[in-house]
């Protein structure tokens, strides 16, 4: 592995008496594309959140370029280049897709990927056509793209997806396979939760299986084919 | 038809200033979630330095120049108070955010007073705009067309600011989702800090720009507050259109009132409120709120117990103690717990719908003095005799609160809570203007017991009866079925209602209910007192019994009682000192920040802590 730009250590994760992640450990390299895979509750979202600051782990640290970010307000977080792309998406439905671009935006970033609005347009068409047009009336798909687009506004050096491909039309899924594909060209590093296997297998070099928010397995895809009961006992297939 | 257009434009120019502060208040609130009571001190506060200004700088610079000083002054105000007071509760219930600006009010008040002095002040006219011109034969001041020239730029200012600008597209997101928008590296404490020194910037210039037509006094806060209240609702929390729309609706609509309906200028506005909010519960252009955190207060409710034998034994002694007074108390004692007692009643009450049903009422005092006022007319018009006047005050408060809950059930937190205001307010205006039958300023007076209770020591007795056996029945209310049907109602109405509860109707009886207790206080009020006047109807009212509920701590029917007898006592020692109200206000800012379980609560804490009480267990 590369250099690690984010190492999760030991996380315990609540909410409210709730005990989410239970002393969940991994790293990922930079210019890594990582999936985090398990099963409905398994407490991908909450890694998240948590990673992001959203949730405050009450144990544990989060060390992102080195730096211990453990206990950040998460617009600091984001501020020192984590973007997160929530699983409900979350855009302002009051905005027009640019003023949605413009809540995200930041200044350029060392050492990570520089984008502008025009450059996102690129990247996705569907968005440029409706640049003046509400949130409102859009499909799942373009919801989905135009949180990325958000969040790279930001110009962040690592991005988390939770759940990209969730709810969106299978052309727009492949088209979604290749962005990211793309960003790992472009030097970004990407953690994406996922439930669809095939996509994960697609985009990413490494899985990363938790399951009761503990870690159950962390691997490549070629050793998780040769390990069935695992994805049989993990992932919902 | 010349008359008509001078009343129109007179209605344009008083919408100016009223503009000014509502979207001030909608702009806070949009962004913090946080509805600011002493949106109208800053009004206040606007005028106040508006004024100093202009008698220092002169000419059109001066005059012009020192509404917008007086605007940026009382940003900075703005700004202080909320690094200081609301930062550090911006995660707390909508309760105790409402509680502390009301205590940042009562400071605004006294600083005002000890800086200007108490005499009303004149506003000094705009130069260039002293004389007045004829349209249509009628004359029309020249400040107010300036007035009305100025607010368009008004609008279409802060239409820029908020469409145009960086700042204007975080202000929208965050109304919608601000935790998402800290997500994308927006630092929100700043936002919020800047939110607020604009809107509280806005408020100021409100004031100081109505200078030349109001002047400044120290009632401004109060009185704008509900007519800020109104347009804000009217118009739907949030929204600026919405604002301007409706303080445009108000002010031309009062000033037909005034024409036309002399004695109903204030019902009027709260008339429109109603209907409008019948037809769109959210106002004009406002959208549907999420159901906020209401009564549940900070960390889960303990389980309820009934009082364990300690707690009946004292209870119990303090009864036989209170009950023997006549025989070892001065009568001065007799008549102070007298209004200790009626007060509690009324707190006791407020303490039922707030605690139980997470119904945040602001207007509590119309039941209170409502019910009183029921009496009274009976005695004053029927001759009805005392023993039935009495039954009549919370019969009739009861009655006003199945009439005022049709309304205000429907609606939930914030919204709830101003409705209610509202709506007090509405009663409050009825009795003022409605002089020939209730007496407007000048009250009923001669409404006395009957013979054998117009003893000293036979209305404490007869009102220790009522008050305590009032309490005690609120409590065994809470502790029936229909009281924890009602908790149930609170926690969750998706809840409740899949459990065959019909919430709606639930909520309603309840707050009947706790409506006809505050009458019944009223009721043993009025008799005590022999006269009634419309300032037990005022917010000032609602307010106080709020204050103590909360002091007392919100949680328990003790903390109500409680913090009662406590600010029944001392409210004689502190309305002598001079500046007492800025002692209360920093004394409610310091307990909601430092100790927001109320008097009750932090005792119980300190005494688990000690060893002295078993966790768990204690007074309800
Ligand atoms: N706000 C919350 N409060 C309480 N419990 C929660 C909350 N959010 C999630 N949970 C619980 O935490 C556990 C983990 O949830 P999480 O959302 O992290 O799972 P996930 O792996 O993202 O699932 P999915 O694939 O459905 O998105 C679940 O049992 C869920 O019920
Ligand atoms: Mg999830």
């Amino acid at each position: 592995m590369a250099e690690p730009i984010l190492e999760v250590d030991a996380l315990h994760s609540f909410y409210g008496k709730a005990h989410i992640l239970n002393g969940l450990s991994f790293s990922v390299g930079r210019g890594e594309v990582v999936a985090l895979l398990g099963r409905n509750g398994a407490g991908k979202t909450t890694t998240m959140k948590s990673v992001m600051q959203l949730v405050r782990p009450r144990e544990g640290k989060v060390r992102f370029g080195g730096e211990d970010i453990t206990g950040w307000p998460a617009h600091r977080v984001a501020r020192r280049g984590l973007g997160y792309v929530p699983e409900e998406r979350r855009i302002f439905t009051d905005l027009t897709i640019l003023e949605n671009l413009e809540v995200g935006r930041q200044a350029r970033r060392e050492g990570a990927p520089f984008w502008t609005v025009e450059a996102l347009f690129e990247l996705f068409p569907n968005l440029s056509e409706r640049r003046h047009n509400r949130g409102k009336a859009m499909s799942g798909g373009e919801q989905q793209m135009l949180t990325i687009a958000r969040t790279l506004m930001g110009n962040p050096g690592l991005l988390l997806l939770d759940e990209p491909s969730e709810g969106i039309a299978p052309v727009i899924v492949e088209q979604m396979a290749r962005t990211i594909l793309r960003f790992k060209d472009e030097g970004l590093t990407v953690i994406i939760s996922e439930q669809n296997l095939h996509f994960a297998r697609a985009v990413a070099d490494r899985a990363v299986i938790i399951e009761g928010g503990e870690k159950k397995f962390d691997g490549s895809f070629a050793e998780l084919e040769n390990h069935p009961e695992i994805r049989d006992a993990y992932l919902s297939v | 038809m010349g008359l008509l257009i001078a009343q129109l434009l007179t209605g344009l120019a008083n919408a100016a200033a009223l503009f000014l502060v509502a979207s001030g208040l909608s702009l806070i609130f949009g962004v913090t979630r946080i509805v600011n009571f002493a949106h109208g001190s800053f009004y206040m506060l606007g005028a106040y330095i508006g004024l100093t200004l202009m008698n220092i700088l002169p000419g059109h610079v001066g005059f012009w120049g020192s509404i917008l000083l007086a605007g940026i002054a009382v940003g900075l105000i703005g700004v202080v108070v909320e690094i200081l007071v609301l930062r550090p509760i911006y995660r707390a219930p909508e309760l105790f955010q409402l509680v502390a600006t009301f205590g940042v009010i009562l400071v605004i008040q006294d600083l005002t007073l000890m800086t200007w002095g108490a005499e009303d002040q004149l506003g000094p006219r705009a130069p260039g705009l002293r004389g007045v011109i004829r349209i249509l034969g009628e004359p029309v001041p020249l400040y107010d067309l300036a007035l009305i020239g100025i607010t368009p730029f008004v609008l279409f200012g802060l239409w820029w600011l908020i469409t145009k600008t960086r700042l204007g597209v975080l202000v929208r997101a965050a109304t919608q989702d601000r935790e998402m928008v800290g997500a994308l590296g927006v630092n929100q404490s700043w936002l919020f800090t800047g939110v607020f020194f604009l809107g509280s910037a806005l408020a100021g210039l409100g004031g100081a720009i109505q200078l030349p037509k109001g002047g400044a006094d120290l009632l401004m806060d109060f009185n704008i507050i509900a007519a800020v209240f109104v347009v804000v609702v009217i118009g739907g929390m949030g929204s600026l259109p919405g604002a301007f729309i409706a303080s445009v609706l108000i002010s031309v609509l009062n000033v037909f009132g005034v024409a036309y309906l002399p004695s109903s200028t204030l019902v009027l506005m709260f008339v429109v409120m109603a209907i409008v909010l019948t037809v769109r519960p959210f106002g004009l252009l406002g959208r549907e709120e999420v159901a906020g955190e209401h009564g549940q207060v900070g960390e889960p409710e303990r389980p309820i117990r009934p009082f364990g034998l300690t707690g009946r034994l004292i209870f119990g002694a303090i009864v036989l103690a209170l009950a023997l007074l006549p025989l070892y108390g001065s009568p001065f004692a007799q008549v102070l717990i007298t209004d200790i007692v009626i007060f509690c009643l009324f707190a006791a009450s407020l303490q039922f719908i707030l605690a139980s049903g997470g119904l945040v009422s602001f207007g509590h005092a119309m039941f209170f003095g409502g019910g009183a006022y029921v009496s009274a007319l009976a005695v004053t018009y029927a001759d009805t005799p005392m023993e039935l006047a009495f039954l009549l005050a919370p019969l009739g408060a009861g009655l006003i609160a199945i009439l005022v809950g049709w309304f205000c059930i429907r609606l939930s937190g914030v919204y709830f809570a101003m409705l209610t205001l509202a709506f007090s307010q509405l009663i409050w205006s009825l009795v003022f203007q409605w002089g020939e039958v209730t007496g407007g300023d000048d009250g009923l007076v001669n409404i006395w017991p009957a013979a054998w209770l117009s003893d000293t020591t036979a209305y404490y007795l007869f009102t220790l009866l009522v008050g305590l056996g009032g309490i005690v029945f609120l409590r065994h209310v809470i502790h029936s079925p229909f009281g924890y049907a009602l908790r149930a109602t609170r926690d969750s109405a998706r809840q409740a209602e899949a459990t065959g509860i019909d919430v709606r109707r639930v909520q309603w009886v309840a707050f009947a209910f706790a409506g006809m207790m505050a009458g019944l206080a009223g009721g043993l009020f009025v008799f005590s007192k022999g006269s009634i006047f419309p300032n037990e109807l005022e917010i000032a009212k609602s307010f106080d019994a709020l204050i103590v509920v909360f002091l007392g701590g919100v949680k328990t029917l003790s903390g109500a009682v409680v913090g009662g007898a406590f600010f029944e006592s001392v409210k004689d020692w502190l309305t002598r000192l001079e500046y007492w109200r800025l002692v209360l206000g920093l004394v409610i800012i310091g307990v909601v920040i430092v100790a927001p379980e109320g008097i009750v609560g932090t005792a119980r804490r300190v005494g688990e802590r000690l060893g002295l009480v078993k966790e768990g267990e204690g007074t309800r």
